[in-house]
């Protein structure tokens, strides 16, 4: 009897462990087989690099959604990554002990935040502030944009920088900065030239993290971006993400365009697994 | 030597740049700036933020914003409060046991290097990566249109437990693996079996960790909102289990769209806040309460 019940717990943690499995099979078949035929229907290279997106006309093209996300996500990448890991290494190495008690459950609470409160936020006070400094110089825009977006995404993934840099920062032996202070480097040499470099693979981890939470940000991002499904080079003006068309049209689409949506998902799917893959390859050489 | 020691250093540092190159004592002062600057600029902007959301908020916080029903005059916050609590409780019941057993097998169970247990954990960073928005679209394909749910808490509320699954695992995973060898090889030593040993020696031996993670999960589920747009839908009353619902996060979306209600948006941040800050709260006592044992 015990015996039995022994073997049945056995199987029961076990497949339970396998739900993890389960779930991610399931997700690409069910986003797959719904993202696809659209994909066929409408043309994969017109699909990816149509410059329109006209669901009324019935055409579908992506590219500037695709282009909305990458501009978007190097802006907050270029905002975000300096910021994030200059505050790693004050976590790190310059942080008196009593004030990091204060500041590392700030750093948690930065990335507790709901995203519609960073978005509420950014609809009510930087989007006001890029149209006041625009207006400074004469340009006359809303300041929704991909400006606002990127300063907002770029405090979004604060907390991913600074949490992955600086346990990157941590991993790194303390004799590497007692070598360098007694080869006569000051304080700031020995940090930005021996331990931060020996942390490079686990910072560009913290960054890779960074880009696919950035490049799926949905809710924060259609509040400041503007979401016009249009190209432009132009910092100051709307663009839309892919996250933002799915959620915007979603609700009322049907047919061929409900499924361009879906498909998408699956090209902003494709970009986080790619991202993933990319994540993975860096820790595991950060592990080696 | 140690970090502390590291701080201490300084001065001494300090006084070696003041007989150094000058070029080389300028570099490391603009370094030095930078990185404080960097440190201000960041906490700054998390006080700006709790600070503005806060301030111009709690003043919205009025008592018709409880009342039970939602009207288009007196947009409630009271149904999408119970509606939070629901799915929450919901996506709980299937996220906590399932992650934790998958913890359990993995800790527990498996043997090392154990090819299957590779592809777990590569599904499961997998999960943690994937955006709600392809939660909210998978959920919406599958719960709702394939097992024809319909917009409805329990497709809301599943598709959160997927979500939360990773977190809730590897928690549990970091909580058990803390747990010292000794204190299962006591229990072997007295006769007990491998059950026997896991819940009564293990788990609660975890416990507090674990607690930690599922407290973090709340956390989530209550900010979550792109994931439930699709699936949980928009109304706004308190759901069964196949009825639509809207959560504190989603309602909050719905009118900040509304211009007209800009007041009350900013109301629902203020206890969005609350909440997530005293769920960081909570599980960093939890997490304490580990350490110290």
């Amino acid at each position: 009897m015990k015996n039995f019940r022994e073997n049945l717990m056995h199987m029961v943690f076990f497949l339970c462990a396998l739900t993890s499995i389960f779930a991610v099979v399931l997700i690409c078949i069910f986003l797959f087989a719904n993202g696809v035929p659209a994909m066929k229907e409408i043309g994969l290279l017109d699909f990816l690099t149509g410059a329109k997106w006209k669901p009324g006309n019935d055409i579908y093209g992506i590219l500037p959604m695709i282009l909305g996300s990458l501009y978007i996500t190097a802006g907050a990448i270029v905002i975000g990554v300096p910021i994030g890991l200059l505050t790693a290494v004050f976590m790190a190495f310059y942080c008196p002990k009593k004030l990091y008690g204060l500041l590392k459950p700030c750093t948690e609470l930065l990335a507790g935040i709901p995203s519609i409160v960073y978005g509420f936020f950014g609809m009510v006070i930087i989007v006001p502030a890029v149209r006041a400094v625009a207006g400074v110089f004469g340009a006359d825009i809303s300041g929704s944009s991909i400006l606002a977006a990127s300063i907002l995404l770029g405090i979004m993934i604060l907390p991913t920088i600074i949490g992955v840099s600086e346990a990157a920062l941590r991993a790194v032996p303390m004799s590497y900065y007692e070598g360098a202070v007694a080869m006569g480097a000051r304080h700031e040499r020995a940090i930005f030239t021996v331990m931060v470099p020996a942390a490079k693979s686990g910072v560009l981890a913290g960054i890779v993290l960074g880009i696919g939470r950035a490049i799926g940000e949905t809710m924060a991002v259609i509040m400041v971006a503007g979401n016009q499904p249009r190209l432009t080079g132009s910092m100051l003006k709307g663009i839309r993400t892919m996250t933002a068309n799915i959620v915007l049209e979603m609700g009322y689409a049907t047919g061929l365009h409900r499924e361009a949506l879906i498909a998408t998902g699956v090209v902003l799917f494709v970009f986080i697994l790619l991202i993933n893959l990319a994540f993975s390859v860096l820790k595991r050489r950060k592990e080696a | 030597m140690t970090r502390e020691a590291v701080s201490a250093a300084k001065p001494a540092v300090r006084v070696q740049a003041k007989t150094g190159k000058v070029h080389g004592a300028a570099s490391a002062a603009v370094l030095k700036g930078l990185v404080y600057g960097a440190a201000m600029l960041t906490f700054a902007v998390l006080l700006f933020l709790l600070g503005y959301i806060l301030v111009t908020g709690i003043p919205h916080l009025k008592p018709s914003l409880f009342q039970w029903n939602y009207t288009s005059e007196n947009v409630s916050m009271m149904p999408a409060i119970l509606t939070t609590v629901e799915t929450t409780a919901l996506a709980l019941l299937l996220a906590v046991p399932l992650g934790l057993f998958t913890a359990v097998y993995l800790n527990e169970y498996a043997k090392r290097g154990n090819k299957l247990v590779n592809v777990i954990r590569i599904t499961t960073e997998t999960l943690s990566g994937i955006p709600s928005i392809v939660y909210g679209l998978f959920g919406m394909l599958f719960f709702v249109t394939r097992l024809h749910w319909g917009y409805s808490l329990l497709a809301g509320a599943m598709t959160l437990a997927i979500m939360i699954l990773p977190l809730i695992m590897r928690t549990a995973e970091e909580a058990l693996m803390a747990v010292p060898d000794s204190y299962r090889e006591g229990s072997f030593g007295l006769g007990a079996g491998r059950l026997r040993t896991i819940f009564r020696i293990v788990l609660p031996a975890a416990g507090p960790g674990i607690l930690s993670g599922v407290i973090l999960g709340i956390g989530r589920i209550v900010g979550e909102t792109a994931a439930l747009i699709f699936t949980a839908g928009t109304m706004a009353q308190i759901p069964g289990l196949f009825q639509s619902g809207r959560t504190l996060a989603i309602h909050m979306y719905v009118l900040s769209g509304e211009a007209l209600h800009m007041n009350e948006a900013n109301a629902t941040a203020v206890v969005l806040l609350l909440v997530v800050l005293l769920m960081n709260t909570l599980s960093a006592l939890a997490a304490k309460k580990l350490t110290k044992k």
